[in-house]
């Protein structure tokens, strides 16, 4: 009887329903958010349906954005190159918060738990620390100047690096203080750092000497671990155009592998050991390298002069098995969680490019204006983005 | 109309000396400096030039620059800091138009 009840109500709902799927029930485990770095819009998208479904707009300089999602998928977290900390709702396309909460941001992270919301500062440098919520501030941390490679770390801690200073900071957001912890020194001038998906890792790329910075951070007290120390900027083969960024780095076959500053290579560290592995030869310098999941392959887009080309390596022999051109300007590329599609975005093209990753064709492609990040909400469930 | 900033541009150089070969770059080419201005120079100045990892390039930040030491700072970089010298990328004469360019039309 109760089936009966549910069924008819369904049917009579149905047929109340307009035509328009503002009333259809809907999942946000297919959305994402495409930025359109010159416009300070970002596109709501559907990736099983290759489809946009709406243009936000009204969120700032986007020139440096990135997304994060709430841990059920439902909100998108907008941080922009002028401050600018958006929330989105990802169901009906609405911003449902913003504040401009400092001069010059350059990303953020959302706690283990969804309950915080950090932002990483050039202007004033340190970190600011938000209610998930409401966007109202709960902690400010000055840290000496600019901060890259901002991460969360489970429970309710953020570390992140100064580029001015190279210290490494950790801060746990638990209890009702915030307890904030100096790692110790990176190295000269740190362009950015990223965190290990097991939340094991956190290794910072040094544009100001040579070698990479790592540091345990299952250990009670993390210290600083330089290694492939005689890898550097100063054997850049030419000048480096755009700063690599290690947000979304692969880790593959037991390997990292590392955009190298300035040079026209991949490089293959072992990650028990930290030696270097091997060394790949590319068509220009990397800025991302991005394993495609379920897959031995790590696809890689490079700075410009290069920036029209994607190519992708297989980790086992490290060798590049395909060099495609997708379009002018590729900025970005976000895989489907389960790794069948890459999306693509070029800049310069006003596209986004759908690639089947088997067979590397592209499947679909959709309008957009210049198109930089592209953040799908699976992200939400990933540590350290 | 796409030409008017670069026509401006030349009969406002003309008052300077020496200068640049603005005629010598083409529409074309004007028009790919100034989405490199925006879009490239931009990933460190920010699109409004307000700076990031790079300095501010505003009205204010550039108040007292020369035209000629910003395009030398465009073709050579800065040692030491995480600008590049762009020489392999762009030629002398759109250096220069790049920092007039910076200096008569700030974004803000």
């Amino acid at each position: 009887m109760r089936r009966f009840l549910a069924t008819l109500a369904l049917s009579a709902s149905l047929l109340a329903a307009p035509a328009g799927a503002e009333t259809a029930p809907r999942a946000t485990g297919g959305l994402g958010l495409v930025i359109e770095r010159a416009t300070g819009s970002v596109l709501l998208v559907d990736r099983i349906a290759h489809e946009v479904i709406s243009r936000i707009e009204g969120l700032g300089d986007l020139s440096h954005a990135s997304v994060t999602f709430s841990p059920d998928e439902r909100l998108a977290y907008v941080f922009g190159r002028d401050g600018g900390l958006t929330q989105v709702d990802m169901l009906t396309g609405a911003i449902t918060a913003r504040v401009l909460q400092g001069g010059n941001a350059i990303g953020g992270a959302i706690s283990d738990d969804g309950a915080l919301v950090a932002v990483s500062n050039y202007e004033p440098g340190g970190v600011r620390v938000f209610d998930a919520e409401t966007l109202e501030m709960v902690a400010d941390i000055p840290s000496g100047g600019k901060t890259v490679g901002l991460v969360d770390l489970p429970n309710r801690r953020f570390a992140w690096t100064v580029w001015e200073t190279g210290t490494v900071w950790l801060a746990d957001l638990s209890g009702e203080v915030p307890v904030i912890t100096d790692l110790g020194q990176a190295g000269l001038n740190p362009y950015d750092a990223v965190l290990s998906g097991d939340g094991r890792h956190y290794i910072v790329g040094l544009f100001g000497e040579k070698g990479l910075t790592l540091f345990d951070m299952w250990q009670d007290a993390p210290e600083p671990v330089r290694f492939l120390s005689d890898y550097g900027r100063e054997d850049a083969e030419m000048p480096v155009y755009k700063m690599p960024h290690l947000q979304g780095w692969a880790l593959t076959e037991g390997q990292f592998a590392l955009p190298a500053v300035g040079q026209h290579a991949l490089l293959w560290v072992e990650r028990a050991t930290l030696a270097q592995a091997g060394r790949t030869a590319l068509h220009g310098q990397p800025i991302f390298a991005v394993a495609q999941p379920g897959s031995p392959y790590v696809w890689v887009n490079f700075a410009l002069p290069h920036n029209d080309t994607l190519q992708v390596l297989d980790s086992r022999t490290h060798e590049v098995v395909a060099t495609l051109t997708p379009g002018a300007a590729v900025l970005h590329m976000e895989f489907s969680p389960r790794g069948h599609e890459l999306w693509v975005s070029s800049r310069d093209g006003n596209r986004v490019f759908v690639y089947d990753t088997h067979s590397r064709t592209v499947k679909a492609e959709l309008e957009a204006q210049s198109p930089s990040g592209i953040f799908f909400t699976a992200r939400a469930h990933r540590t350290g983005l | 109309m796409r030409n008017a900033p670069a026509l401006c541009l030349a009969a406002t150089l003309a008052g300077f000396a020496p200068v640049p070969a603005a005629a010598e770059i083409s529409a074309e080419r004007v028009e790919r400096l100034e989405h490199m201005l925006v879009q490239d120079c931009g990933s460190c100045h920010g699109l409004v030039r307000k700076g990031g990892l790079g300095s501010p390039l505003t009205r204010d930040a550039l108040a007292h620059a020369a035209p000629e030491g910003l395009a030398a700072i465009i073709l050579d970089g800065i040692p030491g800091t995480a600008m590049p010298p762009w020489r392999a990328l762009l030629t002398e004469a759109e250096a220069l138009w790049m920092a007039h360019h910076l200096l008569m039309e700030p974004r803000e």
